[in-house]
């Protein structure tokens, strides 16, 4: 069976290009290219080269000595943590504005929920001197004061979406209405692996190299690329996508896919898209997507803005429809305690959505022969209000 | 023969209306259709409410998030036309996004449609590929129409294919634009409706996006056979509720 992506654009029954026809022209456009610019030789080497002076890949591999005895078992942490910006997700965003300089645009817009996206955006724009727009929920600009204020003294203007229920599905439709209004000059860097084809595949590409790390890192800590299992949370999937990526036609490598059950799976408030989805159609794929019987859409919770969209990438929606991944689902509460104690055994605050990933450990039971590798998907200073909240500090 | 088709051969400008059902009320459907039938309007746009409507400007999402706080639902849509065809008889076509299609069930939703006797669809995230090899052999079993747009940026060697696969009409969008959001024609738009009239396409066009008045219609049908007013009409139930259609109507034409 293959995870990779199909001509058409599809992971199994997932995938696609569910596209208005305003914005076949410059998907279209990307669909033809995105694969010989990402090839092209000097391409790689600025991408490359931007990775590990900019970025400050490779991120380490991590074997978490206290973490493991605790469970044990073997936990290593893959630390896209420690990449500039905090988190995984400028991977992708330096991918993409090299890949839209070549295609000679001139402005780039994109939507953020937590504003991590947002900010890794905003960041290469202001590295290449490109006019950068980020469309976030008007609520989520109140509660993400924060990379509101980064994402402005990098010189993005952040502009409030008011529509529907003002968050990232929405900054989302609204980034889309714009790429409508502007289909020349624009290039939309969407955040996660999601959207209509070829961006997931794209955006996979551009996280692939977490997965290419882990395995010469891991051949050269324990003598083999291959680990048991590799861990990651997933919100739209982008850091779970670029952790996988390597290991997807691997089958002797577990595959764990964490999502946020909010108050609980069946408490009305959750983002577990793979329990409480159905097939529909969002934001351009086709895909597994919490809604109504009616077929709208509705609106997830997480405690952590970044794991909140509802829906979910079309290769995890594959993962899951062919039990390739194992999904788990994991509540505020056991994420906020997982996340406490990374900081107590191992000295590092993760992000809440990596938190997540990490609450795995008491779910499921591993042998003290197997390598878990977890990705640390970003860190947790974003997430300080919330902490201190949360256990009263 | 297919209602569409048939108003098309008429040898007149079409003026066709768009409205979100369930707004402003919930049951205002049926009456807005018929009033608007009765005013002289040739062909009407029926807005199936969606959460999500990306193609959408501020004025046409407002009415269809109210449409949806009003209670409208596929279900609801169809049984408030359910006899429709006993009072209306122009071309009545259901636009809305694919989700709620797909939830229904395309067929399923296609059997509705040529039961009650609605002739067509306008679904604008459903592209013309995945239609012409997944669903349209569905579309020709119950007789229904689906129409495509094109946009100013839509090449010719696709606009032929659009156009091979259409049996209706073409909706021209009239600039890279989502709905609701701009105000007159200029020279783009002039040399782009040129362009599309000399392509002499099988299907009939009609121009919709930025067609608010009388000035905008005349423009736009001077090179294609109609135009589809949204925004505008629906701005001007959110001032007058479904009562002063009369007036709108009158003033475009």
């Amino acid at each position: 069976m293959s995870f990779n992506v199909n001509e058409k654009g599809y992971y199994g029954e997932f995938g696609g290009a569910y596209i208005p026809e305003m914005l076949y022209p410059n998907v279209e456009e990307l669909r033809q290219k995105y694969l010989s610019i990402m090839d092209e030789p000097d391409f790689k080497a600025e991408f490359n080269q931007l990775l590990k002076d900019y970025v400050g890949r490779p991120s380490p591999l991590y074997f978490a000595k206290r973490l493991s005895e605790k469970y044990n078992t073997k936990v290593y942490l893959k630390r896209e943590d420690l990449n500039h910006t905090g988190a995984h997700k400028v991977n992708n965003t330096i991918g993409q504005i090299l890949l839209a300089k070549r295609l000679g645009k001139k402005r780039i817009i994109a939507e953020t929920g937590a504003g991590q996206h947002g900010v890794a955006t905003a960041t290469v724009c202001a590295l290449m001197g490109i006019e950068c727009i980020v469309y976030m929920g008007e609520i989520d600009i109140a509660r993400q004061a924060p990379n509101v204020a980064r994402m402005k003294m990098l010189g993005a203007e952040v502009r409030p979406a008011l529509s529907g229920s003002r968050t990232l599905k929405d900054a989302t439709n609204e980034a889309i209405r714009d790429w409508i209004n502007n289909p020349v000059d624009t290039h939309y860097i969407i955040g996660s692996a999601i959207g209509p084809h070829p961006y997931p595949d794209m955006v996979t590409r551009f996280q692939s190299i977490i997965s290419e790390e882990i395995k010469w890192q891991l051949k050269e800590k324990e003598g083999r690329e291959n680990p048991d299992y590799v861990v990651a949370c997933i919100g739209g999937g982008s850091n779970a996508a670029g952790t996988y990526y390597h290991f997807l036609h691997e089958p002797e490598v577990g595959i764990i896919a964490v999502e946020a059950a909010g108050k609980g799976v069946d408490s009305g408030h959750s983002a577990a898209t793979s329990k409480l989805g159905k097939v529909g159609v969002i934001h351009g794929c086709k895909t597994l997507l919490m809604q109504t019987a009616d077929g709208q859409i509705t609106e997830p919770y997480s405690i952590s803005a970044g794991l909140d969209y509802p829906g979910v990438g079309p290769l995890h929606a594959h993962l899951a429809q062919t039990g390739r991944g194992e999904f788990f689902s994991v509540t505020d509460d056991d994420a906020m305690n997982a996340g406490l104690q990374l900081t107590k055994l191992e000295g590092i605050i993760p992000a809440i959505e990596s938190a997540h990933a990490f609450a795995v450990l008491d779910q499921k039971k591993f042998k003290p022969e197997d390598i878990v590798v977890i990705s640390l998907s970003g860190r947790g200073d974003k997430d300080l209000d919330n902490y201190i909240d949360y256990f009263k500090l | 023969m297919n209602r569409i088709t048939q108003k098309l051969q008429e040898d007149k400008k079409i003026l066709s209306i768009y409205f979100s059902a369930g707004y402003p009320n919930l049951n205002d459907t049926v009456q807005i259709i018929q009033n608007l039938e009765k005013n002289g309007v040739d062909l009407i746009e029926i807005g199936l409410p969606f959460s999500d409507p990306l193609a959408d400007g501020p004025t046409i999402q407002a009415s269809s998030t109210t449409a949806l706080h009003n209670g409208m639902t596929t279900q609801i849509l169809f049984d408030q036309l359910k006899n429709i065809r006993e009072s209306v008889k122009i071309p009545l076509i259901i636009m809305g996004y694919f989700n709620p299609m797909l939830q229904y069930g395309v067929e399923a939703f296609c059997k509705k449609c040529a039961e009650i006797g609605i002739d067509g669809l306008i679904i604008p995230d459903l592209p013309v590929d995945v239609y012409a090899d997944e669903y349209k052999s569905i579309f020709e079993k119950y007789g229904v129409i689906n129409v495509f747009l094109i946009t100013p940026q839509t090449s010719d060697e696709r606009i032929r294919f659009i156009d091979s696969v259409s049996n209706g009409f073409i909706y021209m969008v009239s600039s890279a634009s989502v709905t609701g959001s701009q105000s007159g024609f200029g020279n783009t738009q002039e040399t782009y409706f040129e362009r599309i009239a000399e392509m002499n396409l099988k299907n009939p066009q009609i121009i919709g996006f930025g067609i608010s008045n009388k000035e905008t219609f005349n423009q736009a049908t001077k090179y294609a056979k109609g135009a589809i007013i949204g925004s505008a009409f629906i701005k001007h139930l959110s001032e007058n509720g479904s009562g002063k259609i009369e007036e709108f109507v009158g003033g475009i034409r």
